[in-house]
């Protein structure tokens, strides 16, 4: 295990070192420096400042300077903000994004197993069909789509709840639903197939062979089994928590993350889209790493014999 | 001998893709008080199937029970109800399954596991059922069991995973025991321990057993009755002695000549011909005609009924028949014969 | 048990009746190849079935759609700018009629500007016709997704087959890269691509691909060495068969459920990915038209002008849809542990 986790880890700093040097050649790929666009700089200003920031050395001295300032947490300044570090802009954004990030896997995961656990005890009825239906819409229908039409409706035509405003948590409710979306569908079907797949199994037969209900099988027996490989399909929810969270924040102006980036997008703020990326890939990376780790610790199957069938 | 469940003309069926499959088309059989009777027939021939029907454990939603009666105390079992079915299974009827590699919840402790039944069915409170499940994995032999209790069955071999299941099976004290090829996924060495064990347990439990195999070897051990299932019906039925030493149906021929033994002398082993018969679409006549070579126009006309050999040995063929030819059985067959007269003369 | 009666059997039914050998080894269910087994159950699956009819007939529409309307998807006209939808016949049921409400009033903008012609969906901002604009952007979305799907399977199946077939070092080698790839989420790889190169078909369609092949490659990869070490492989190999008629013969078309499932699900992610990115701002660039431009720019008057946003929308969501039921329906047909 101890093993299998330093390999992980290693894997880890390989990729972000990929991503954070590419990131670094295309800002140099792009034209102009992050001061060319200020004309109230005079040029003699705009030395101190390009030398103050390191940018007046040989591009492999500022490549070093760039990864050791990464390692640091430094993700440069924005062009747009008076020249605001982007590590705190970004750290002044995470709060909105993180508490719809987790309330959007939680409600989208309960719900979902709950979808997923009457789809496969009611197999092939309405029940069924209906779940599948709805975990098929919401695999489908695109977050932002989901989004504008809640905003519409919900908020401007029923007045029901507030829409293109942040405060508390009744403006968090909307976006989270827009969110939740992925997570339910996901998990719906994945609970689905992996509780068939458990109900078909000896192990549940000798259950039902002791006397136990279908509930009881259910509960005691089943759900616990088919939650274990319920973590894997985490790392995906979270790259989708992510997608979404881009335009779903754009949709109602959430001050998130995923809002300032798209900004950042409209407006060429290419330190704040560069940084984001970074800070985007370090999290998914990280929170996938984690959850194969989770994994290995869970399961006792897998914990111990790996190798065996 | 008292008479603990009757099995009266059942017949089941499956819809498939295809469509019906009669898996078991008119299985009679007993079961008396303490015996053991085993089940014999190649796969698909609905042994399990019948089984499985005892305890209401076919799938649902795609099996039916067609028509006959399952008769335990008094009681259809074919016809009663689910909440009556979760209070005798377990309880009452047990069942052990062939894979104990994956009949064990994986991620529940064997404690909890074996302690399930004994809440649910006797009103023990946790630590009555803890000791009582100490005893019982002490009962089928295995070591250290109060450490035991607390592992997962991942910690444990295949031949211990099946005293685990037996275990869980005997806590109740159950009257039926069902056995589904108990000892098929096991090794030959395991086989033998296990079904010693079970010899064992049943005498001091004082059980009836319904031994599922297709093995003819582990039946000579453990049964006092044999019962040949062969395309969803059974086509002989009798007393160990009977259906090894004087057996009558020539499917029964087949399997006693196809069995290798340590006397016989000739190099290769019989074989039955051909495939079993399709459910889907049953044969019109005897199922078993088309590979049977002593088979008569007659077979392929209608099916034989049971004919009375003698009290408990009773055969489903038309050679039976008081009209029918005299035909010789295989020479395995016919030596075995020759031992079973020799040996009730002697009795005589 | 039936202790009947013996009844009177005629003597000549106890005739011997030998064995028909032929008769015993016969095969009741007829024979079916691979693939027609699969389409057999795909067409016992409705909802699969009416997906499919659907996807065909938003496919002709994509190709014919952009010509039926008569009016042009880029001349501009302010003149007819923002019509709502109107429709011959069903103007008359009282929907789509060329009404809209503007500051709480129903009006019929038709009859107000003195407009004759029919727009279907309307006009969106500069007067285009929306309804040709719509078949137009549902042909460049779906030909960005086939495209995508095609890239992906040749790179990934090429990819999975070299790394599982080689094996040992090559394996290795390629595994790691393929680890180190699949470790980048690839919204970062497609946006940061998008900075770089000048949106547009093509390069939406390279960024995309660039991390979209992995997953396709890691599927048949994990089949080929399944595949690898069973009996039939080894059989023609002590017969003397050439890597290339194992390759061919004997991998590839047990791959291709595996394959067909994976493009399957590939092209409705690359539809929907193609829409996001427009939606962000890094997509598709004016005038040019695809089912995320248009939901863009339809989202801009979406509080006055819905239908702007909305029929895209349904569009995009149906599109989804029916690739996602095919593609389950593709997956339940294939599964092997499905086939009795």
């Amino acid at each position: 295990m101890a093993k299998y986790i330093t390999k992980r880890i290693i894997y880890l700093i390989i990729t972000l070192f990929i991503i954070a040097s590419v990131t670094f050649f295309l800002m140099k790929f792009l034209p102009g420096t992050p001061f060319s666009n200020e004309e109230r700089l005079t040029i003699e200003q705009r030395e101190i400042l390009n030398a103050k920031y390191g940018l007046d050395q040989p591009i492999p001295i500022q490549y070093m300077n760039y990864m050791v300032n990464i390692v640091k947490g430094d993700l440069g300044v924005s062009f747009q903000f008076e020249n605001q570090p982007v590590m705190d802009l970004l750290m002044n954004r995470i709060g909105p994004s993180m508490q719809l990030g987790v309330q959007a896997m939680i409600i989208g995961t309960i719900i979902g197993i709950a979808l997923g656990v009457l789809a496969a005890m009611f197999q092939n009825t309405w029940i069924d069909y209906g779940s599948t239906f709805l975990a098929i819409l919401g695999k489908s229908i695109p977050s932002f789509v989901l989004a504008a039409l809640l905003q519409y409706y919900i908020g401007v035509k029923l007045g029901w709840l507030p829409v293109a405003s942040w405060n508390g948590f009744s403006s968090s409710i909307l976006p989270t639903i827009a969110l939740a979306c992925f997570p339910i569908a996901t998990a719906a079907r994945f609970m689905r197939t992996e509780l068939i797949e458990v109900f078909g199994s000896d192990y549940i037969t000798l259950a039902k062979a002791k006397g136990n209900s279908r509930g009881e099988v259910a509960v005691k027996h089943a759900i616990r089994n088919a939650l274990i490989p319920l973590i894997t399909v985490l790392g995906p929810m979270a790259v989708g928590l992510m997608t979404g969270s881009m335009v779903v924040e754009k949709v109602f102006a959430v001050p998130g993350i995923g809002e300032q980036f798209v900004k950042s997008i409209m407006t060429n703020d290419f330190p704040i889209i560069m940084g984001t990326t970074l800070f985007f890939a370090f999290l998914l990376t990280v929170i996938i790493l984690i959850i194969d780790i989770l994994y290995g610790i869970i399961d006792p199957r897998i914990r111990l014999n790996g190798g065996d069938k | 001998m008292k008479k603990l469940l009757e099995v009266k003309d059942l017949h089941i069926s499956f819809h498939t893709f295809a469509g019906e499959v009669q898996a078991i088309r008119g299985v009679d059989f007993d079961l008396y008080e303490g015996e053991t009777l085993a089940i014999v027939g190649e796969s698909g021939s609905g042994k399990s199937v019948t089984t499985k029907s005892i305890m209401r454990l076919l799938p649902q939603g795609n099996s039916e029970i067609k028509s006959g009666e399952i008769l335990f105390n008094g009681e259809n079992l074919a016809t009663a109800s689910e909440k009556k079915m979760q209070k005798i299974r377990g309880k009452d009827i047990s069942m052990i399954f062939q894979d104990p590699m994956t009949s064990l919840n994986p991620t529940m402790t064997i404690g909890k596991q074996i302690m399930e039944p004994l809440i649910k069915h006797r009103d023990l409170s946790k630590s009555e059922a803890s000791k009582r499940a100490v005893k019982l994995l002490d009962l089928v032999g295995i070591s250290k069991p109060e450490t035991r209790l607390k592992q997962y069955p991942h910690q444990f071999s295949g031949g211990m995973r099946q005293r685990v299941v037996i275990a869980i099976a005997l806590a109740c004290a159950p009257k039926v025991l069902i056995a589904d090829e108990p000892t098929t996924a096991l090794d030959v060495t395991i086989q033998g321990q296990i079904l010693d064990l079970m010899k064992d347990l049943q005498k001091k439990i004082e059980t009836s057993i319904i031994f599922i195999t297709h093995d003819l070897g582990v039946v000579a051990n453990v049964a006092d009755r044999v019962a040949v299932m062969y395309g969803g019906k059974i086509v002989e039925v009798g007393t160990v002695d009977e259906i090894f030493y004087n057996p009558q149906h020539p499917y029964t021929w087949g399997l006693i000549s196809s069995m290798p033994s340590l006397d016989s002398q000739d190099e290769e082993l019989f074989v039955i011909p051909g495939t079993p018969p399709d459910l889907l679409h049953p044969p019109k006549g005897d199922a078993f005609a088309p590979r049977n070579p002593y088979a008569m126009k007659i077979d392929k006309e209608e099916e034989p009924p049971m004919f009375k050999v003698s009290d408990t040995h009773y055969a489903a063929t038309w050679l039976l028949h008081p009209d029918a030819p005299k035909v010789e059985p295989p020479l395995a067959v016919q030596e075995r014969q020759a031992k079973f007269r020799a040996s009730i003369k002697g009795d005589k | 048990m039936n202790r009947e009666e013996i009844k009177e059997i005629p003597k000549e039914q106890f005739e011997p009746a030998p064995i028909d050998h032929e008769a015993g080894e016969r095969l009741e269910k007829p024979q079916l190849s691979f693939m027609k087994d699969a389409w057999l159950r795909v067409r016992k699956n409705k909802a699969a079935i009416v997906s499919l009819i659907i996807l065909a007939l938003i496919v002709i529409m994509a190709i014919i759609g952009p010509h039926l309307s008569g009016h042009d998807g880029y001349e501009q006209d302010v003149a007819k700018s923002n019509l709502p939808p109107r429709v011959p016949v069903l103007e008359n049921m009282g929907i789509f009629d060329g009404t809209q409400k503007v500051g709480g009033e129903e009006v019929n903008k038709y009859e107000q500007m003195n407009i004759e012609e029919y727009y279907w969906f309307g006009t969106d901002s500069l007067g285009r016709d929306l309804f040709t604009r719509v078949w137009l952007g549902t042909r460049v979305s779906l030909y960005i997704a086939v495209l995508a799907a095609a890239i992906d399977m040749l790179v990934g199946v090429i990819y999975g087959l070299v790394s599982g077939f080689k094996g040992g070092r090559t394996d290795n080698v390629m595994q790691r890269i393929l680890e180190v790839i699949s470790g980048i989420p690839n919204l970062i790889v497609v946006i940061l691509m998008l900075l770089i190169l000048k949106p547009g078909i093509m390069s939406i369609t390279i960024a995309m691909v660039i991390t979209g092949w992995v997953g396709m490659a890691r599927v048949v990869r994990g089949q080929v060495l399944k595949l690898k070490d069973q009996e039939y492989i080894l059989a023609s190999r002590t017969l003397g068969a050439k890597n290339n008629r194992l390759l061919f013969k004997h991998l590839l078309p047990n791959l291709s459920g595996v394959i067909i499932i994976n493009t399957m699900f590939t092209i409705p992610s690359a539809i929907f990915f193609e829409a996001f990115l427009s939606f962000i701002g890094i997509g598709l660039q004016a005038p040019s038209a695809s089912l995320g431009t248009l939901i863009e720019d339809g989202y801009k008057t979406f509080q006055f002008l819905p239908h702007l946003m909305i029929i895209p929308c349904i569009l995009i969501c149906v599109i989804l849809i029916v690739c996602n039921l095919i593609g389950d329906g593709l997956r339940d047909a294939f599964d092997p542990k499905m086939r009795d």
